[in-house]
């Protein structure tokens, strides 16, 4: 697998971090290369959070990136901050019930995807999975990890609460397997397009 | 002829030793030395000091001793005391080293009730750098850089070591002032100090008011007035807080 | 006592994390540390780690404290450390110093974030002057630029070897990005793979008794007259000079034939080892070299590189104004090779930016 750059970002406490790093995390355990490295600026603290993922076969360069293959931007705030982590190779990814004007919007993309993650978690899952459903966008977009990778991340992250909480543990499993499966048809209509 | 009793803890090829006529340090440290050798602590003591007129009296000891920066003294024995406990610790400083460039170790070891003991000698002065005001200047006192007197509106009232110390301390730590015109008094409570950390209580610290006739410019006569009628109403002697009960401390 | 890495295993950690494991590997005895960001974390694994080995650790009350903590440890014949960043760094240049003067034994870690002042608490290459040069003194000082967490692993092992059997003062230069950044490291006991620990002995409380089975022992550190330190300070050097070409170390490819060499320390390496990929690719003839060591430098070997190649070009690329290149310029002082550079203060440098900047200057 040759390098796969994503920028993931959200609100603090939306789990940004955690997402990236359970990601980060699969990669290693396939024995692939990964490095992870938060934007741990003081916006922190009640700003936009954003996470930097390299995933790849091969030894990894430098920690950060200016242009992603991927870009997700978990909140409306985070449209505008990762707009210009986007070229023309880049995959835009947002949730299309944010409400977004065109202007902050990526000017290059290689395909601008509103998936519809808030409202999915919220209607037909828990709104606490809408980090997860994104994970499985991640790997529906990028093939970084395997699906099975991803579950044994999750399970390695969340065991505990999963134990006290079966439930939980499908309910985490059946998001992730949403987001990858949203991501895959969004792709697909992209090339038909 | 007779020859004064020197400690056995002195080293001795630095004698006679290097400060001036008249100045409280060798008060402090022969009565240091009477101490260490009446409680056969030589082998295990640590004496560090700061710098200042203090740093003078690096290979005063034939103790192992080790000399620092200006107020960096505590930290150091703090770092010593802490991997080597079975040590014990003396940091030797002045006014300006424990109350002023240092005074955030000082408090700060205090808080912590470090097993370390602190001998500050308070001269109201910056001796070694030329006379310069202290935390602990007099209002009113010339000095090289309040030539006009201590002016308090200014630059505030003398630091009172120990009563501050008392307050923030902790049970177990030893706090006092002596003075060098009181020897027995001086060598109790430095006993009391060094006793307070071989017992493992807590944070150990003695001021001692002492004279310096170089830069106060004063005669015999005037300088042991100073030290009495001047520092000691200001500065009262005694000990302030003890882990010791009344007598205990023969 | 315990062993901390039973065998040889990979592990998926941060740059803080991986100095805490490897600090406990090497044998340190205690820490003395002052919370400040990038390097907090170094604190907290070891703290969570420590006691399970029998390690100690003291929260000082700022960084002065920390460092001369640390240099009262090590004259206690204790392994001690502290990590520090930024301002801290600034108020550990006054221990610092007096490990240089007093050869104490002292290893630090400096996770560099963005200056002047408090600048960001994020990334930068801006303390490359304070921690090789820093202080009233001369730069006695080992100073190690790391790239990856292998090498945070491998060099703060080294770290405190070369700190105990050459006592000068240590440094692990890292950066931010280093510190928080995750990636796969291999994590070993040193012994088991014949890396031979230093021992450790004190200067003061040896045992004994004083008089009768040894005199006793007085560390000076400040002196009256001027020819006192003049000798001091004229011996200090030659020694440091001396033992220099044991502890330079640095790595360099593609120099042979290169009409351009890229010079990187740190993190930036990474970037820069990417860039002479792909500018050879494209029929560009990039050479490599880094300084491992940035005290001492390896200065003969950079020459060295220079000539070999021919290279017309040499081109200095760091996160900070002009430091590096600096220090750079006073150790190959008459070298005719053109110096160009590219200066990114408190940023990070990848692979694009060191390719534009090599085309636009050939």
């Amino acid at each position: 697998m040759s390098l796969v750059r994503v920028a993931l970002a959200g609100e603090g406490g939306q789990g940004v971090q955690s997402v990236a790093e359970i990601l980060a995390e699969a990669a290693y355990n396939e024995n692939k290369q990964a490095i992870y490295i938060p934007n741990f600026g003081l916006e922190q603290r009640g700003g936009v959070s954003i996470a930097f993922i390299q995933v790849s076969d091969e030894r990894i360069g430098a920690p950060k990136f200016n242009k992603a293959d991927v870009v997700i931007a978990m909140s409306e705030r985070a449209v505008g901050r990762t707009a210009g982590y986007s070229d023309s190779n880049t995959l835009f990814v947002y949730d299309d019930g944010f409400n977004v004007d065109a202007e902050e919007l990526p000017a290059e993309a290689k395909q601008i995807i509103g998936l519809p993650a808030v409202n999915t978690a919220n209607e037909e899952l828990h709104p606490r999975v809408f980090n997860v459903i994104i994970m499985g966008a991640v790997i529906g977009l990028t093939n970084m990890v395997t699906f099975e990778a991803a579950k044994n991340a999750l399970v390695n992250k969340l065991g505990h609460k999963f134990e006290n909480n079966p439930d939980l543990r499908e309910l985490n499993f059946k998001a992730l397997e949403i987001g990858k499966r949203m991501a895959e048809e969004a792709l697909r209509e992209g090339v038909a397009k | 002829m007779i020859t004064p009793a020197v400690p056995k803890s002195w080293y001795l090829p630095t004698k006679p030793h290097k400060f001036c006529p008249g100045c409280g340090h060798g008060i402090v440290l022969k009565a240091l030395g009477e101490v260490i050798d009446e409680l056969e602590i030589q082998d295990q003591t640590i004496f560090g000091c700061d710098i200042g007129c203090s740093l003078l009296s690096w290979d005063f000891f034939a103790c192992d001793s080790t000399q620092t920066h200006h107020g960096r003294t505590i930290p150091v024995m703090v770092g010593i005391k802490r991997s080597r406990p079975e040590l014990i610790t003396i940091g030797y400083m002045g006014d300006g080293g424990g109350y002023s460039i240092g005074s955030q170790h000082l408090l700060n070891s205090a808080v912590r009730n470090e097993k370390v003991t602190l001998i500050l000698v308070n001269n109201t002065n910056y001796g070694m750098t030329g006379g310069q005001m202290a935390p602990t200047t007099l209002p009113g006192q010339k000095t090289e850089t309040s030539p006009y007197g201590r002016d308090p509106e200014t630059t505030g009232y003398p630091t009172k070591g120990p009563e501050f110390l008392a307050e923030v301390t902790s049970e177990g730590a030893y706090v006092a002032r002596a003075t060098v015109s009181k020897y027995k008094q001086l060598k109790r409570f430095l006993k009391n100090a060094l006793r307070n950390q071989i017992e493992g209580n807590g944070f150990s610290f003695v001021e001692v008011l002492s004279t310096c006739p170089t830069n106060w410019r004063t005669n015999a006569q005037q300088t042991w007035h100073f030290l009495e009628d001047e520092m000691e109403p200001y500065f009262p002697v005694g000990e302030l807080k003890s882990p010791f009960s009344k007598g205990g401390d023969k | 006592m315990l062993k901390v890495v039973d065998e040889t295993k990979k592990a998926f950690l941060t740059g803080n994390e991986t100095i805490a494991w490897a600090a406990l590997a090497a044998g340190a005895d205690i820490m003395f540390g002052y919370p400040i960001t990038p390097q907090n974390e170094v604190m907290h694994y070891w703290t969570r780690l420590a006691p399970r080995y029998g390690r100690e650790f003291l929260q000082t009350e700022d960084e002065i404290s920390a460092g001369f903590t640390v240099c009262g440890a090590v004259q206690a014949g204790k392994k001690a450390f502290t990590a520090t960043a930024g301002p801290g760094n600034v108020l550990m240049q006054e221990p610092f110093g007096m490990a240089e003067a007093m050869r104490l034994p002292l290893f630090a870690i400096i996770q560099q974030r963005g200056g002047p002042s408090s600048g960001t608490v994020i990334y930068s290459q801006q303390e490359v002057a304070l921690t090789t040069y820093g202080g009233n003194g001369e730069g006695y000082r080992i100073v190690y630029s790391s790239a990856s967490h292998q090498e945070i692993y491998d060099y703060t092992i080294k770290g405190f070897n070369m700190a105990w059997k050459y006592r000068w003062p240590t440094f692990l230069l890292g950066d931010g990005y280093q510190a928080k950044m995750r990636e796969p490291l291999e994590m070993y006991d040193p012994e088991e793979k014949g890396i031979k620990i230093e021992p450790t002995y004190p200067l003061v409380g040896l045992p004994g008794k004083i008089g009768e089975d040894r005199e006793p022992q007085h560390l000076c550190n400040i002196y009256s007259l001027e020819e006192e330190l003049y000798d001091v300070v004229m011996k200090l050097s030659a020694e440091y000079e001396s033992i220099a070409p044991e502890i330079i170390e640095w790595q360099e490819h593609h120099c042979e034939d290169a009409d351009i060499i890229i010079l990187t320390h740190g993190i930036v390496s990474r970037a820069a080892d990417d860039a002479v990929k792909a500018l050879r690719a494209q029929g560009i003839k990039a050479g490599y070299f880094r300084p491992i060591t940035l005290r001492p430098y390896p200065a003969q070997q950079l020459r060295d590189a220079i000539a070999k190649s021919g290279a017309k070009t040499l081109l200095v690329a760091e996160s900070s104004y002009g430091q590096f290149e600096r220090l750079t310029k006073q150790e190959i002082y008459g070298e005719t090779i053109k110096m160009e550079h590219l200066y990114m203060p408190g940023v990070g440098i990848i692979d694009y930016d060191i390719i534009s900047k090599v085309k636009s200057v050939l």
